[in-house]
């Protein structure tokens, strides 16, 4: 009995570590991947500057809250708009920014099989 | 006729790269986020700055009033510059201001307002500052104006005369 009580303990205590362990991941990710607007140019996790330090607790408690990535991510885009996030989102302003890498690799592409088959 | 169309579209490409480089070189890429958003207020619960007891949003922002929402701190050097503004602000009895005190530490924050002037009517102070984020501020001194419970306008940096003007406009 006693056995499976220790067992029990160590286990929980394991578990909660994970889980620590976790958040304390995932709020660094999150961190990462914002754009400090107070020191541009640097990520809200590089940074010291009041604000960061207030948003990485913001974070750290949403997290405790149980909101996940995307919900965090939601919610300073509405704060804040979306130059807070490193990461630009799909839309008509960035369609040019995405694509474009693309079809530049398609055109260097038909180059490369056009200059082929002409040497054939 | 291959021979002369490459270079003539090589010229092309480098020099609309150029240009598009050249104009970028002047362009300021410091964002500052929108001032002119109608966003509801969030809701805070807070500590008073006087004493210790609790302040929930819901009862200080009430409808059909003009509510000048500015975060400020003892340490801040603008806020000292702004705070004329403030107390200029304060002799209108249409709008109410609210103070959110950022980061600060008490005694430093009450020597601040013995010295020149206290305009709050009511000041919440923001220990870790994270409430001052549910409001989607990001520096000291910012403010906000709100009317029924929208904020209508948002002041990044220290007020001037342009914007006291701008705000006794608006609220008279």
């Amino acid at each position: 009995m006693k056995f499976i009580n220790i067992f029990l303990i160590v286990a929980i205590i394991l578990n909660f570590n994970f889980l620590k362990a976790d958040e304390i991941k995932t709020e660094n990710k999150i961190a990462k991947n914002l754009r400090c607007l107070i020191c541009q140019g640097q990520s809200v996790y590089d940074s010291d500057s009041e604000f960061a330090i207030s948003l990485k607790l913001v974070i750290k408690n949403k997290i405790q809250e149980g909101l996940s990535e995307d919900q965090i991510y939601n919610f300073l885009k509405m704060k804040y708009g979306e130059w807070i996030l490193y990461d630009p989102i799909f839309n008509r302003n960035t369609y040019f920014l995405w694509l474009l890498p693309i079809l530049i690799f398609l055109a260097g592409g038909a180059i490369i099989i056009k200059r082929f088959y002409n040497k054939k | 006729m291959k021979s002369k169309f490459i270079p003539l579209i090589l010229i092309l490409i480098f020099l609309i790269t150029f240009v598009i480089f050249f104009k970028g070189l002047k362009n300021s890429n410091i964002y500052t986020p929108d001032t002119n958003l109608k966003k509801e207020v969030p809701s805070f619960k807070l500590k008073s700055f006087e004493d210790n007891s609790i302040v929930i949003s819901e009862k200080i922002f009430k409808d059909n009033d003009y509510y000048f929402m500015n975060i400020w701190a003892s340490w801040c050097i603008p806020c000292k510059e702004e705070h004329k503004f403030l107390m200029e602000l304060k002799k209108d009895d249409k709008i109410e201001l609210i103070g959110f005190n950022y980061k600060d530490n008490f005694t430093n924050a009450s020597n601040f307002l013995k010295d020149l002037g206290n305009p709050y009517d009511i000041i919440v102070s923001d220990k870790d500052g994270t409430a001052s984020i549910e409001w989607g501020a990001y520096g000291v001194p910012e403010s906000f104006l709100v009317y029924q419970n929208i904020i209508i306008k948002r002041f990044i940096g220290p007020i001037n005369n342009e914007d006291l003007l701008e705000i006794q406009k608006i609220i008279r």
